[in-house]
């Protein structure tokens, strides 16, 4: 295989495993539901956080 | 709600440190060694010689199989900061967003035109035309690492943003702020000359390795003149910058200078410390006034000027930043450690006060106390003084080991210049420079280890704490993810390595190859 053809195979095996495996299996959307619901959220995480 | 689990900090950060480092393994090559490949098309055009295009062509090879196997490992970064850094993504994604979003639109694309341009379009366009589409893929890489660093640097030191509690994010109130922030423009010009070192490094090692064997013997001398100059200068560029960077973290990272130091009790006239030995298991939070070094050879009066440009100016140590009362140098009196954790639970409170509330009068009375407050919010999450201080021997012996490979490294380029083709005599100073090679990239890596351990516990100097950054995940799901990145990036590596390896071996076109 040429040096070429090499390197588009790296890249295409690589571009799926991001965005293939990795992304759908390892990476799910933490934050879920719309703006106001994140807000609350990470509005809670941060306030209840707060050092004793 | 439970309280978050210390080694799922730990994981988060390991996680991250892994995949940015494995990320820069790459992106600095592409920096410096696109640069030399651009100088040398630059001479085939000027004088016409097929010798600097065999050349240029050679070197173009060994920058596509790096951008190749390097490109988009980045991305992995992008899908940490939402999945294990998403309190952090959406408190100030706002802003930490804009310069990434402007790095993938333009920069990237610029970049990625180009390069087709560049690798396919030999003997399709004019010279000229080729030599400009080699300059605008290095450039349209380099304004991609300018939008990188203006990210990195806004974490160093916020600017330019307005918190907003109703969304609970900080939003951008002054783009050139954030873009143009000295921190940003320093930090850039630290970075990507410090990379073009590597470059150069680089190409003289490759360089050197084809003397050893007696092979190319002229393709090799030219490329070390190139790269030798280039390295020489950039390796100046590089401690000058150094020197501007270190006066940014003095003034804004006070607690990063001093661990990279090793200063606990800080004053006026401070040495720089040149090499030193720290006592083991030394404690730097205690005041318990033991000597923390076993051995220290200091520069007198440099630290002083490094970090105020005065010979006599106070440089704080650890203890002193966190009991405070000493002189800040707009004049104010800094504040302990206690008194801000203080004033940043008070902040973080009123920001509870101000959600739960809805009389428009008690909203307006906690959202007042939240704007008093909130320079120190981050603070607040701190259980103790002693968490504001970061690894110290880690920064410590990381920084000694950039300088001194920074001073090595301007040594190494003035010798190969003096020395000319004198050095196809000298195996000794090929074999030296051969091995030099990896220690470009100790020097980059150590590099960012002194910016990003330096600059513990924050996310976010001052305004969030790792620890609040984080988000709430199992600490077996990190693990796992952060073994699955290292096996992956691992392959990757051997792959480059590898398949460098075999195009290096193969060495440049010849007369009779090339076209």
């Amino acid at each position: 295989m040429t040096l070429g053809r090499t390197l588009w195979c790296i890249i295409l095996i690589k571009l799926f495993i991001m965005f293939a495996v990795l992304r759908v299996f390892f990476f799910p959307a933490y934050l879920q539901g719309d703006d106001q619901e994140k807000q609350q959220r990470v509005s809670d995480e941060l306030t209840e956080r707060i050092a004793p | 709600m439970e309280p978050i689990d210390s080694s799922l900090v730990d994981w988060s950060r390991a996680q991250f440190a892994l995949t940015a480092m494995y990320h820069w393994l790459f992106v600095p090559l592409t920096l410096g060694l696109g640069v030399v490949m651009a100088i040398m098309e630059t001479l085939y055009v000027r004088t016409g010689r097929e010798f600097w295009k065999r050349t240029a062509r050679f070197w173009m090879k060994l920058f596509g199989i790096n951008f190749a196997m390097g490109v988009a490992t980045g991305i992995i970064l992008e899908f940490e900061f939402g999945t294990n850094w998403s309190n952090y993504s959406w408190f100030v994604g706002d802003i930490f967003g804009a310069p990434l979003a402007i790095e993938g639109i333009l920069a990237f694309f610029m970049e990625s035109t180009f390069i087709a341009v560049m690798y396919f379009g030999w003997n399709k366009v004019s010279k000229r035309a080729h030599l400009a589409s080699t300059w605008l893929t290095i450039i349209g890489a380099t304004i991609s690492a300018w939008w990188i660093l203006v990210a990195n640097a806004w974490m160093q030191h916020p600017v330019g943003m307005e918190f907003n509690p109703d969304t609970v994010r900080n939003e951008m109130v002054d783009f050139a702020a954030v873009a143009f922030s000295p921190v940003a423009v320093v930090k850039f010009c630290h970075t990507v000359t410090s990379s073009w070192v590597l470059g150069a490094v680089f190409v003289v090692g490759v360089s050197c390795w084809y003397l050893l064997r007696g092979r190319h013997r002229e393709f090799a001398l030219g490329s070390i003149r190139v790269a030798a100059w280039f390295g020489l200068a950039a390796s100046l560029l590089t401690a000058h910058t150094g020197h501007l960077s270190g006066r940014d973290i003095a003034l804004y990272q006070p607690m990063k200078l001093a661990a990279a130091e090793g200063l606990y009790e800080g004053g006026t006239e401070q040495g720089l410390v040149l090499g030193g030995i720290l006592r083991p298991g030394a404690d730097w939070v205690g005041g318990n006034g033991d000597d923390r070094f076993l051995l220290k050879v200091e520069l007198p009066y440099a630290l002083s000027y490094l970090a105020t440009h005065d010979l006599q100016g106070y440089v704080p140590g650890i203890r002193n930043l966190l009991e405070g009362d000493y002189r800040l140098p707009d004049g104010s009196v800094a504040l302990s450690a206690e008194e801000m954790m203080k004033r940043g639970r008070v902040a973080i409170d009123a920001l509870a006060r101000y959600r739960a509330a809805s009389p428009p009068e008690e909203k307006a009375a906690a959202l007042a106390v939240l704007r008093e407050n909130f320079p120190w919010f981050g603070y607040g999450y701190l259980k103790s003084p002693g968490e504001l201080v970061p690894s110290v021997p880690l920064t410590f012996y990381s920084f000694r080991i950039m300088v001194m490979l920074g001073g090595y490294f301007i040594v190494l380029f003035a010798g190969l210049l003096l020395l000319g083709q004198r050095v196809t005599r000298w195996k000794l100073v090929q074999l030296a420079v051969v091995l030099t090679i990896p220690l470009a990239w100790l020097a980059s890596q150590s590099g960012w280890v002194v910016a990003e351990v330096g600059r513990q516990p924050w996310a976010i100097q001052g305004l969030l704490p790792n620890v609040a950054a984080i988000s709430r995940l199992d600490v077996s799901s990190v693990q796992t993810t952060f073994f699955i990145f290292l096996a992956l990036f691992t392959l990757l590596l051997v792959a480059e390595l590898g398949i460098m390896g075999k195009a290096i071996a193969a060495g440049p076109e010849t007369d009779s190859t090339s076209n």
